[in-house]
């Protein structure tokens, strides 16, 4: 599998990343190569195969929906980057 | 003073009969980190108020006769666990402002046994990595050759132990990242069966394949660790309920009668040959003490680098989008809009290895690849984990190298990341089926260090464990340390 320049910017653009035009190539040709790796796996046929979910077949613990945390706002949002009246603050959104 | 020869064992021992106090080891470790740790790098922080305030605390109840195995010992954290009040990394310019609001599970534990953590180890950005190369606060030196890399993700934690700046330390395993710093630095490391250890305030990178576990100079010592790590936690939702045994009961039993499976996928090309040989001379040894040898196939182990590298990227994907500069850790200057925010803060706090793999995450679950990457993936991994439940079938454990060669230079593999993604060759399979393994020092090749990997059936620890005291009663190679750091 090969990737251009474009399925680099949508795949960035995917993942909220921005790659600089000149970073390109080398990601086009990791990426390429990486896949080419992954693609290994087609030598081998798995149409009975069931996928497997979990290596133990563990199931999701589920629990009461009960309360168990208490509000720690303040104590979380102190590292924040930005927060005004216990609301973390972006740029605007809505004008 | 050779307190730092010690092991955890022996250094438990002399807290108890009072032959030093918990202050005056922290303060031995402290300045033997001050001393070393500059041509190493393998600490990000060193938390030596914190420390000497916990040994204090140690020093206490050990008076007062509360004395755990653990308690008054320093050891160290890799800087992917949160530690309340304190910089918790994770080897990011993304976390380099983080300071956790609380304790991961594994933390707290060492907390309530009364261990002393002396500070937070380098590691691969988000622990994705097999050479430390990838980290923030750059990388970590081998201390047998400062030339070479100590292996990774776990690479701070591997160095520190091999050369005795702290007496153990935690890691975490994703496709081989305890086992292969271990091998590539002569020192003793596990990795639990997935689930064993609780993987909550421990970031995640790749959900179904992260454990934690210890990196110590013996297994003994890792046994005491493991007792401290392992257990059930409501936190975790994938922790296992299943009562911990003590891991250190079974170490005497002796090896008559084990049946060691050899993969011969293990032992194919790819090795160095002097590792090989390394290797077979630890498998003899074995012999001798009464272990009988069968020859096995893992036939889809050839898959296993290629279907981790689609499961671990599309979970790390996932996880890593929390990391969009809006509640935590980095934010780009002055974003123009909601968007630019997201897109400057990930592409500026992200080093290249995470972009590559977040990348590589979102494609393999793109619209319409789901099925051919992800799915198929999965598919790939029962074949693979399959394969490992037949031999079981036929052998206590399995046994091979833990890493292709021993520790290669700085540099060399930075550039290629398929490369460096085949370090983790003979470790990734196991991650993938959920089992545990251990990379114990069987020799040296080319003067640097040789891991012999031992896994095992699921929960089997205590066996492993077992397994490779026995060699180490019987060899010396895990009492080896680098004559610098003396």
């Amino acid at each position: 599998m090969s990737l251009g320049s474009e399925e680099i910017k949508k795949i960035a653009n995917l993942a909220r990343l921005q790659i600089e035009e000149s970073d390109i190539p080398g990601y086009a040709k990791n990426l390429s190569n990486i896949l080419d790796l992954v693609e290994q796996m087609d030598s081998v046929n798995t149409d009975e195969v069931t996928p497997m979910a979990h290596p133990l077949d563990a199931v999701q613990r589920l629990r009461a929906d009960e309360v168990t945390e208490q509000d720690q706002r303040e104590h979380f949002q102190q590292h924040a980057p930005k927060v005004e009246d216990g609301l973390y603050l972006v740029p605007k959104v809505i004008e | 003073m050779s307190l730092h020869t010690n092991t955890l064992k022996q250094l438990s021992t002399e807290l108890k009969s009072k032959s030093v106090s918990s202050v005056e080891l922290t303060r031995h470790f402290l300045d033997r980190i001050e001393k070393f740790d500059g041509d190493l790098n393998s600490f990000v922080t060193v938390t030596k108020d914190h420390a000497l305030a916990q040994a204090k605390q140690a020093d206490e109840l050990i008076a007062k006769g509360k004395a755990g195995p653990l308690t008054g010992i320093p050891i160290s954290q890799k800087d992917i666990f949160c530690t309340e009040g304190i910089k918790t990394s994770c080897g990011s310019k993304m976390l380099d402002n983080f300071i956790s609001p609380y304790n991961a599970t594994v933390v707290e534990k060492f907390n309530q046994a009364g261990a002393v953590m002396l500070g937070k180890l380098n590691m691969d950005e988000f622990a994705m990595g097999s050479s430390n190369e990838t980290s923030f606060y750059g990388p970590v030196s081998n201390p047998w050759n400062t030339d070479c890399v100590p292996g990774g993700s776990s690479g701070g934690s591997a160095a520190s132990v091999a050369a005795r700046l702290t007496p153990a330390s935690t890691g975490t395993d994703t496709g081989g990242s305890i086992r292969q710093p271990a091998s590539l630095c002569g020192i003793t490391g596990l990795k639990p069966t997935y689930g064993r250890v609780s993987r909550y305030g421990m970031i995640a990178f790749a959900s179904s394949l992260d454990q934690a576990g210890p990196i110590t100079q013996t297994a003994e010592d890792a046994a005491l660790m493991l007792n401290a790590m392992a257990g059930f936690d409501a936190k975790d939702s994938t922790s296992v309920e299943k009562d911990v045994p003590d891991y250190t009961a079974d170490l005497a039993n002796n090896l008559k009668g084990l049946k060691i499976g050899l993969p011969k996928e293990y032992f194919g090309g790819g090795l160095d040959s002097d590792v090989g040989d390394v290797i077979n001379a630890a498998v003899d040894q074995y012999k001798k003490l009464g272990a009988e040898v069968v020859d096995i196939e893992l036939p889809n182990s050839g898959l296993s680098v290629p279907a981790y590298y689609v499961v671990a990227p599309a979970e790390c994907s996932s996880n890593l989008s929390r990391f969009d500069g809006v509640r935590f850790g980095y934010r780009c200057e002055d974003p123009v809009d909601l968007e630019d925010l997201y897109k400057r803060s990930r592409s500026e706090g992200f080093g290249p290895e995470v972009k590559r793999r977040i990348m590589i995450g979102a494609y393999a679950l793109s619209a319409g690849y789901y099925d051919a990457y992800y799915l198929k993936a999965q598919k790939v991994r029962h074949l693979i984990s399959d394969d490992f439940k037949k031999a079981f079938e036929k052998v206590d454990v399995i046994m091979g190298p833990t890493s292709p060669n021993v520790a290669f230079n700085k540099g060399e593999r930075s550039d290629d990341p398929i490369a460096m993604y085949l370090s983790d060759i003979y470790t990734i399979a196991t991650n993938l089926a959920g089992l545990p393994g251990m990379s114990v020092p069987a020799g040296f090749a080319n003067n640097m260090p040789v891991g012999l990997q031992i896994i095992g059936n699921y929960f089997g620890e205590s066996r492993l464990l077992n397994v490779a005291h026995q060699f180490q009663m019987n060899t010396d190679w895990h009492t080896l340390m680098p004559d610098v750091f003396k």
